[in-house]
């Protein structure tokens, strides 16, 4: 049956949201406690699987209901506890992707993108469906179905079928993590592009940091059912990763450091690794976290992550550049693993072709070349 | 040698049987398929007894229920001035109950299949729980609801006890292939009773070929031209 679309949606309506819920189980009882609001724009929930992130999304989109709380985007209330309201989600207008998407496998792409239009006539519906097409540029491939086109394309598929209802609100669950980053950007400046002209608060679920500090925008941290940061990412992600055996063993160099130098206005911060002289030290330029100067962590980079130039480089973006000797080359089946002492020894991996091209030879004057974020700050 | 009245009349007893099996099957095994009521057991017990029960027990309390002395069968007699047992409609109703479960089963099992969160995509776009149901979960489920069918045709066809039962051996009437079948070997007949049985041999072959046929490969999406689904 048509659906109502709420029309009376503001230039500014913000969403209002403040969630209890309880989910009692006889191992651990999990309690969800949120309040928070989302303006027009992008705002990230992030947190840990299992946080409740996808229960928020579920009583917003009115999939679940709060066991106490209240809902509303501008002046229109979607749920109250205390007034029993609870607008059924067919009528709530808030879009919302799914995970997996969830486009409907039967139907062509111009079918899943005009499916929420059903109530409008017919020259309308295709009018309107035709012009999101075009806006997340997939309009060759309306007479496709889901199961023929990529996941990119599926992505903006799923988008353009949210956002051609004119949602008060759109939720985004994850939808984006098994895209790679050329991709994920793409889509993510054609619905930047889109919001501009509307004006609608976008709720973006992830639990990936990397992503957080992709995005750049507000973030709510999450973590067993309550709000417990938010700000902008550099704010809230900033305390220092947790020093586990896990998060050790992608790092092939791991050194102490201490905090020597905090640039709050470049969001990064300069920290001092002790030499292999006693008396010695190599700075190197890392993201900023909420740490004082003085304060002791631990750097880890990825001996993937490290470029190596035979002479020195020039007009790089990249902040940490080193000069070094290489001390040893030792080949492991298809790499090539350089022992380079910098000041520190690093490990970097190279392939057969870049040791050849090189003429690398052990003794050669070398330049290790770091970027800000391939350096991974622990706790220590 | 064939008897054609008998064979007419079944086929239009499996036609009518099969239709009105579509109309209330649906909404049955949606509610099956969905509900969360926590007694959902029992009516799927009850959907699915006449695969385990002798066709004559089912026949026997059919012909109390549609009897002159049970409240229907008054009801029914005031209404039409007959009681429903031994007649065409009486035998309708008794082969929908015989045959309820071949078709709710395969349809309850197409509905379950249908990936849930594509009915909560429908929702969130607005679609009410009738159009989500004609739009996404009937045509993500029409190999199963085509098996349903012709099972249910298929089976309706071949039904003997509770026919017999309720319907008697009334000739254009209640007198199916397989009574008749049972009447010309009562009466030695059995060259007649050869072609007939043949036949519907031959016939029932031939729906269930094309049923399979349709429904080939273990994808359920065979039906729709999907391409391959992820």
């Amino acid at each position: 049956m048509p659906t109502p679309i709420p029309e009376q949606k503001t230039a500014t309506s913000t969403l209002n949201a403040r969630i209890s819920k309880r989910f009692p189980s006889a191992e651990h009882d999990f309690s969800l406690d949120v309040e928070f609001s989302v303006a027009p724009g992008f705002t990230i929930l992030f947190g840990p699987s299992g946080s409740g992130k996808t229960t928020i999304l579920d009583c917003i989109a009115g999939l679940a209901t709060p066991d106490a709380g209240k809902i509303t985007v501008g002046e229109r209330v979607l749920f109250e506890a205390s007034t029993s309201s609870n607008v059924p989600v067919v009528e709530r207008g808030v879009g919302y992707v799914l995970q997996d998407l969830a486009l409907f496998p039967h139907l062509t792409v111009e079918q899943n993108v005009e499916y929420g239009l059903a109530h409008l006539p017919r020259s309308t519906r295709k009018q309107r469906a035709a012009a999101m097409q075009q806006e997340f540029h997939v309009e060759n491939l309306r007479q496709q179905r889901p199961g023929e086109i990529s996941g990119g394309e599926r992505q903006r598929v799923a988008l353009a079928r949210a956002l051609v209802t004119d949602p008060c609100v759109l939720l985004l669950d994850e939808p984006l993590a098994a895209l790679d980053a050329a991709n994920k950007s793409k889509i993510l400046d054609d619905l930047r592009r889109w919001n501009q002209a509307h004006r609608i608060p976008i709720l973006y679920v992830t639990h990936s940091r990397e992503e957080v500090l992709a995005l750049g925008e507000r973030v709510l941290v999450l973590e067993q059912g309550r709000i417990i940061a938010q700000g902008t990412p550099h704010e809230v992600l900033s305390a220092p990763l947790q020093e586990t055996v896990a998060q050790l063993a992608g790092f092939e160099n791991i050194f102490d450091a201490t905090v020597w130098l905090v640039h709050e206005d470049r969001g990064t911060m300069t920290c001092r690794l002790p030499g292999n002289q006693p008396g010695t030290y190599v700075l190197l330029e890392t993201p900023l976290i909420r740490a004082e100067t003085g304060s002791r962590l631990r750097v880890g980079i990825r001996a993937g992550d490290i470029l190596l130039a035979t002479g020195k480089p020039q007009g790089l973006s990249a902040r940490n550049v080193i000069a070094g000797r290489l001390v040893s080359l030792e080949r492991r089946d298809m790499i090539v693993a350089a022992r380079v002492d910098c000041g520190v020894e690093m490990v970097v991996y190279l392939t057969l072709a870049a040791r050849d091209d090189l003429k690398l030879i052990e003794g050669l004057e070398v330049w290790l070349v770091i970027k800000t974020y391939s350096c991974h700050l622990m706790q220590k | 040698m064939i008897n054609w009245q008998a064979f007419r009349l079944t086929i239009e007893l499996a036609v009518v049987v099969s239709a009105i099996l579509l109309m209330i099957g649906l909404p049955l095994a949606y509610w099956v398929a969905f509900s969360r009521w926590r007694w959902k057991f029992l009516v799927e017990a009850v959907v699915a007894l006449p695969i385990v029960l002798p066709p004559t027990v089912l026949g026997f309390y059919l012909l109390v229920v549609l009897g002159s002395r049970s409240p229907l069968g008054r009801w029914w007699l005031s209404l039409t001035g007959h009681t429903l047992a031994f007649t065409f409609a009486g035998l309708v109703i008794g082969s929908i109950l015989y045959s309820l479960p071949f078709a709710v089963q395969p349809f309850t099992a197409s509905f379950s299949s249908v990936d849930r969160r594509l009915i909560v995509a429908s929702a969130t776009l607005g679609a009410s729980p009738l159009r989500t149901f004609f739009r996404v979960v009937v045509p993500l489920s029409m190999p199963g609801m085509i098996t349903g069918i012709a099972l249910a045709f298929a089976h309706t066809m071949g039904e003997f006890g509770v026919v017999l039962m309720i319907g008697g051996n009334i000739p254009g009437v209640t007198r199916t292939v397989s009574i008749d079948i049972y009447d010309q070997v009562q009466a030695s007949n059995y060259g007649a009773a050869n072609a007939t049985a043949l036949l519907l041999l031959v016939f029932c072959f031939a729906v269930l070929t094309v049923v399979y046929g349709l429904n080939r490969g273990t994808s359920k999406h065979k039906l729709w031209p999907l391409g391959p689904v992820r």
